[in-house]
C-alpha cells in the first residue's frame, strides 16, 4: 500500500493554476549591467534585522561586508558593488513602510570585479564553523520566504538529518529561476548538494522536480555521478507543491506533524537557489550579493531571466526588459499566488525575490463578490486540510479567538482558496487579515 | 524620486483564479434541469408551462421585492432566485391551481431564504420549504394527482390550474394515484420501465427518472456537485430496501422501485446536493447522505405518508449545522492527535 502510494508521488487536494511559464522557460539567463543606486535593507530575511558595519561615505568593494548578524536568525550583508555608502539609515522598503538601509552609489569607472577569496576549504570545517559560515555569507533561502539556511542545518543535539530534499518544484505560475538554474549550472547545483549532504551526514540526497520541467530532469539526471547518493524524483505538477511539508508527503509520504519542523521527520529541505548560492560560496568564495529573478507577466515588454545585483531598484530590471507596456497596474514580488505587491518601482530586489511580475487591468480588476455558498470547494483545494470557509466566516465577523480553534495558524497563506473560491471571497486575504490581529494584538493591561 | 508611483495597485495575492462564479455553478443548475423540465412539458403539456411559471414569478418578484435596493439586479442575476422558483415547480402536482403554484413561489423565497438573510444564508432548502407550506396549507390540490395528458395534446390544460384564489376548488377531472401511493395504499406496482421514462402520474419534475439523472451526471463533470450526497443517498436508500425485500419481497418496494419512484432522484441530484443548506466537509456530506437515505425509507415504508424525500431533507438540513461541527477535517499533520 505504502509502495503503492509512493509511485503517486503526490499530496492530497491543491489547486492546478495555468503555469504561464512560456515567457521565460526557453531563455537563458542573462546578467544585467551594473547602474547607479543600490538599497540594501537590513531586514530581507525571515528573523533579526542585520547590523550594519559601514558608515556613510566609506568605499566598499563588491562583495565586501556591509552588515553582520544582528543575532541568531540573522545574516550578514555584502555589498553588490563596488562603490561608496551614501547613507545608512531609514528607507521606504519593498511595502512602503520605512525599515533600516544602506544606500550605496556604485563606482561608473570601476570594473566591479568580486573582491572573491578564492575557495574555502570546507571539508576542513566542523559543522559549527561551516554553519557560521553559511551565516556570514548571508545565505537565506531563495524561494520566497528567506528564511536564514544556517538556521535550517543548527538541528538540536539527538536530531539526525537522513535525508537532504532539494526544492526544484517551482509550483508558482510564472516563475522560471530555479527552472533555468538546473538546466544551466547543474554542476554547481549537485557540488553544493554534496557540501550540504556530507556537512549534514544524511544519507541521501533527493532533488523533487515537477513533471513539468523534463529537460532539467534529465540534465540533472546526466550528471549525477554513479558513486552519488543522488537520485531526482519528478514530482505531479500541482500547487503548492514546492510548500516543504508538501513535497516531504509527495516524495517520502510523511506528514510532518503540525507545529513542528522538517527536521523532526529527519529530512532537511532547500531550494534550488540555495544551493546553488551555498555552492558559489564555498567553491568560488562568492557571497550572496546577486540572484537569478524572473521578470515576466502581461505586462512586461521583453519577459526575461535575469541575474540582478541585490538591491537593485525593480525601476531598472523593468527598463531592461523594455518597461512596462500601457495598462500594467501592479508589480508583484514573488510568484503570482503568494508574492508581494510593491509599492514602488524604486523598491529593491531581495534575497528573497524569486521574480518581479507585472500585471494588467486583467488581472487585477476586483471581481465581484458573491455570498458564501458553503460549496466546499475551498475544503477541496486546502492542503492542509482546513476549513477555509468557516475561517473566512469568523474573519468576516472579527471572530478571531473562535478561529484559533479551527487551527488557522496551520495556514501557510498558500491561497488555494482564494483561487479556488467561485463567489471570489479573498479567504486568505481574511485569514491574514486574522492572524495578524491575532500576533500583534496587545492585550489590556490587567 | 521616492514617492509612490501613482498607478500602482497594492492588491495582495494570489492575483490568479479560476473561473468557475457563483452565478455560472447556478445557471449550470439551470442547464442540468433543462431535458427533465422539457420531459415535463412533453408529459403534462401547457399546464406545466403554467405551474413553472407562476412558480418563478412568485419567487423573482419575491427576491425583487425583499432585495436590497442597491442590490437588486444583482441578486435577480445570481439567478438563485429562478432556480428556486423551478425546483418548487418541478416537485408540485400539474392539476394545481396556479395561484398556489405563485404563493409557493413567493413562500419560498420570502420565508426560505431572504428572511434568513439572503443567498448563502438560509438553514432549509427554500424550494422545499414552500413545497411544505403549500402542503401544510393545501393537503388537498397538493395530493390530488392526475395522469399525464396522454392522446388530449400539448394544449390542453387541466381544469384545476384555473381555480381562482380562495374558492373551492373544483377537482373533477380524472385522477389518478402515483406509484408510490399506488403501491402504499392499493399494493399495485408499477412497471420500471414506465417509472425510468416517466410514463406515470406524479409532481412535474420527478417523473422523468433518467433524464434527472442524466442532469447530475453533468452536474457531477462540471464538479457543481457533491457526489457523496446523492451516492450515499441511493447506496442507503437500495441497500435499506434489499434489506427489506429479505423479509417480505411482496409487500416492500424492490431496490430499483425505490430508486426511481417518487422525487427521489430529484431530491438526491438537485436539493439535497443545494450546497447552502448541506454540510461543507466531506465526512460529513456522507453522514447527510444516509440520513436523508434512511429518512426517506423509513417515512415511504412505516410512515403515514406515500412519499417522504421532502421532510427527509428538511430534516437533515436542520442537522447540517451540528453536522458540520463535529466532522471538521482532520488538519494535515494532525492525524494522530485525539483532538
Amino acid at each position: 500500500m505504502k509502495a503503492f502510494r509512493l509511485l503517486r508521488r503526490n499530496f492530497e487536494h491543491g489547486v492546478h493554476p495555468a503555469h504561464h511559464k512560456q515567457q521565460t522557460e526557453n531563455l537563458p539567463i542573462q546578467r544585467v549591467p551594473f547602474g547607479k543606486d543600490y538599497l540594501m535593507p537590513l531586514g530581507q530575511h525571515i528573523g533579526v534585522p542585520a547590523q550594519a558595519v559601514v558608515t556613510a561615505g566609506e568605499k566598499v568593494r563588491r562583495g565586501q561586508l556591509i552588515a553582520k548578524p544582528g543575532g541568531f536568525v540573522s545574516t550578514g550583508l555584502h555589498s553588490p558593488v563596488t562603490g561608496t555608502v551614501k547613507a545608512v539609515g531609514d528607507f521606504r522598503g519593498v511595502d512602503g513602510r520605512f525599515a533600516p538601509a544602506i544606500e550605496i552609489e556604485a563606482d561608473s569607472f570601476s570594473t566591479q570585479q568580486v573582491d572573491v577569496n578564492a575557495a574555502i576549504d570546507w571539508q576542513s570545517l566542523s559543522l559549527e564553523e561551516f554553519i557560521e559560515a553559511v551565516q556570514m555569507a548571508g545565505i537565506v533561502g531563495m524561494g520566497g520566504a528567506a528564511f536564514p539556511a544556517h538556521v535550517k542545518l543548527s538541528v538540536p543535539d539527538g536530531v539526525k538529518i537522513r535525508h537532504l530534499l532539494i526544492n526544484g518544484a517551482e509550483c508558482e505560475p510564472y516563475l522560471t529561476t530555479d527552472h533555468r538554474l538546473m538546466l544551466e549550472r547543474p554542476e554547481a547545483l549537485l557540488e553544493g548538494a554534496e557540501i550540504m549532504r556530507q556537512k549534514l551526514g544524511a544519507e541521501e540526497t533527493v532533488i523533487g522536480v515537477e513533471m513539468n520541467k523534463p529537460d532539467a530532469i534529465e540534465i540533472l539526471r546526466q550528471h549525477i555521478k554513479p558513486d552519488q547518493p543522488i537520485r531526482v524524483v519528478p514530482l505531479k505538477v500541482k500547487y503548492p507543491q514546492g510548500a516543504e511539508k508538501m513535497m516531504i508527503k509527495s516524495v517520502f509520504d510523511v506528514e510532518v506533524p503540525a507545529g513542528q519542523l522538517p527536521r523532526d521527520v529527519e529530512v532537511n529541505v532547500n531550494n534550488v537557489g540555495t544551493i546553488v548560492a551555498v555552492a558559489d560560496y564555498f567553491l568560488r568564495g562568492m557571497p550572496l550579493i546577486e540572484r537569478v529573478v524572473t521578470v515576466a507577466g502581461p505586462g512586461v515588454t521583453y519577459p526575461a531571466n535575469l541575474i540582478v545585483p541585490l538591491g537593485t531598484p525593480v525601476r531598472d530590471v523593468v527598463k531592461f526588459c523594455g518597461g512596462l507596456k500601457p495598462g500594467s497596474r501592479e508589480i508583484i514580488m514573488g510568484g503570482p499566488m503568494m508574492g508581494r505587491p510593491i509599492a514602488s518601482l524604486d523598491a529593491p530586489i531581495l534575497k528573497g525575490c524569486s521574480g518581479v511580475l507585472v500585471f494588467t487591468e486583467e488581472q487585477t480588476a476586483r471581481r465581484k463578490e458573491y455570498p458564501c455558498i458553503s460549496c466546499g470547494r475551498c475544503l477541496e483545494a486546502c492542503p492542509y486540510f482546513l476549513n477555509p470557509s468557516r475561517l473566512a466566516r469568523l474573519s468576516k465577523s472579527r471572530m478571531f479567538d473562535e478561529m484559533k480553534d479551527y487551527h488557522v495558524f496551520d495556514c501557510v497563506e498558500c491561497g488555494c482558496c482564494t483561487f479556488a473560491c467561485p463567489s471570489n471571497i479573498p479567504i486568505v486575504q481574511l485569514i491574514r487579515t486574522a492572524k495578524d490581529d491575532l500576533t500583534h494584538r496587545k492585550e489590556p493591561e490587567a | 524620486m521616492k514617492k509612490r508611483d501613482p498607478d500602482l495597485l497594492l492588491f495582495p495575492a494570489p492575483l490568479l483564479q479560476q473561473g468557475m462564479t457563483t452565478p455560472r455553478a447556478m445557471r449550470d443548475v439551470l442547464y442540468a434541469l433543462a431535458p427533465a423540465t422539457l420531459a415535463s412539458l412533453w408529459f403534462f403539456g401547457l399546464s406545466a408551462v403554467l405551474i413553472l411559471g407562476a412558480c418563478i414569478i412568485g419567487a423573482v418578484l419575491a427576491e425583487w421585492l425583499f432585495a436590497d435596493r442597491s442590490a437588486r439586479t444583482e441578486s435577480l442575476r445570481d439567478a438563485s432566485g429562478v432556480l428556486t422558483g423551478l425546483f418548487l415547480g418541478l416537485t408540485l402536482p400539474p392539476g394545481l391551481p396556479l395561484w398556489m403554484a405563485f404563493l409557493g413561489g413567493f413562500v419560498a423565497i420570502s420565508l426560505g431564504k431572504v428572511i434568513w438573510g439572503g443567498l448563502g444564508h438560509n438553514l432549509f432548502n427554500p424550494a422545499l420549504l414552500g413545497r411544505a407550506f403549500l402542503l401544510a396549507t393545501f393537503p388537498i390540490a397538493m395530493t390530488t394527482w392526475v395522469p399525464t395528458t396522454g392522446d388530449s395534446g400539448f394544449f390542453s390544460i387541466y381544469p384545476g390550474n384555473l381555480a381562482l384564489p380562495f374558492m373551492q376548488a373544483q377537482i373533477d377531472g380524472v385522477t389518478s394515484a402515483t406509484p408510490l401511493g399506488m403501491l402504499k395504499f392499493d399494493q399495485v406496482v408499477t412497471p420500471l420501465a414506465d417509472l425510468a421514462f416517466g410514463n406515470v402520474s406524479g409532481s412535474l419534475g420527478e417523473t422523468s427518472g433518467l433524464l434527472l439523472l442524466l442532469g447530475g451526471i453533468y452536474l457531477w463533470m462540471r464538479r457543481d456537485l457533491d457526489w457523496r450526497i446523492p451516492v450515499s443517498i441511493l447506496l442507503t436508500v437500495t441497500i435499506f430496501s434489499a434489506a427489506l425485500g429479505i423479509f417480505d419481497a411482496e409487500r416492500f418496494p424492490t431496490p430499483l422501485f425505490s430508486v426511481f419512484s417518487g422525487g427521489l432522484l430529484l431530491g438526491a441530484f438537485y436539493m439535497a446536493t443545494d450546497p447552502v443548506t448541506s454540510p461543507v466537509t466531506p465526512k460529513g456530506a456522507w453522514i447527510f447522505g444516509i440520513g436523508v437515505g434512511v429518512l426517506v425509507m423509513l417515512i415511504r415504508v412505516f410512515g403515514g405518508l406515500p412519499e417522504g424525500v421532502m421532510y427527509a431533507i428538511l430534516l437533515m438540513n436542520a442537522a447540517t449545522p451540528l453536522i458540520d461541527r463535529y466532522t471538521q477535517p482532520t488538519v494535515f499533520g494532525r492525524g494522530d492527535k485525539s483532538s
